[in-house]
């Protein structure tokens, strides 16, 4: 019905995370400019944005879904099952138990992608010290 | 239908990204994890799905399942244009850049 507006929301703020992050990673970046150690990490905001490709991609994709299904309208409210009350109490409760998985799962996910590629950073970091 | 037409989707952008590995210029990497994040959901509402219908859910009637793979077809087909549009704001290669930069010196 509109499950797809959870992760869609949860898009919108990782966005504005993602974007207030790299800012600051930028300015740190400035900061150590005239280091002689360099060490290659995939910065936070750039891992976020892995999770923002997933979230912003999987939420249109759905919407298509939904236009697709006839419950997406080019009409105020936009989506049918806004109109009637009864219906509006089971969207809402699609929301919250699909909406809320779908995004959960995502995010669980890209969570297990960060913990892999920390770990894979680490080892390539131990092992670049151990050379040296 | 829906669901394996993304994952197989998912799986073919992954692997031209894996190909191209660690040099990502046509930025398939985020029409992989696009792909990727609409086959996560769609599974979490198959599997919503599941628990509703039981048995039935694997017993789809054929004009649904035709439906549901012209909706899959679709599905992959706003992808690539999103990732389309998104390559050409980027512009990795300059194409654009240059050809505007160009008519703007003559």
């Amino acid at each position: 019905m509109a499950c797809f507006i959870v992760p869609a929301t949860e898009a919108i703020v990782t966005t504005i995370a993602a974007k207030v992050l790299a800012k600051k990673e930028m300015n740190t970046e400035i900061h150590h400019e005239g280091s002689s150690e360099i060490i290659e990490k995939t910065g936070f905001s750039r891992k976020l944005n892995w999770l923002n490709n997933m979230l912003w991609g999987g939420s249109a994709l759905l919407a298509l879904e939904h236009v697709w299904h006839g419950e997406v309208v080019p009409w105020f409210p936009f989506l049918t099952a806004a109109a009637d009350a009864a219906d509006r109490a089971e969207m809402f409760h699609e929301m919250a138990t699909v909406g809320v998985s779908m995004a959960a799962l995502v995010t669980v996910t890209w969570g297990i992608m960060v913990l892999v590629s920390s770990r894979l950073e680490k080892r390539a970091t131990k092992t670049a010290t151990q050379k040296n | 239908m829906t669901l394996l037409i993304s994952v197989f989707a998912a799986i073919i952008a992954t692997i031209v990204w894996y190909k191209n590995a660690p040099k990502d210029e046509w930025n398939t990497g985020m029409l992989a994890l696009m792909y990727w994040g609409a086959s996560l959901m769609w599974m979490c509402d198959a599997i919503f799905e599941y628990a509703e219908l039981k048995d039935e859910f694997f017993n789809p009637a054929v004009a649904d399942m035709i439906n549901d793979s012209f909706l899959g077809l679709t599905v992959v087909a706003l992808g690539l244009v999103i990732w389309l549009v998104a390559l050409l704001v980027k512009d990795p290669k300059g194409v654009l850049k240059a050809k505007f930069q160009t008519k703007k010196i003559n």
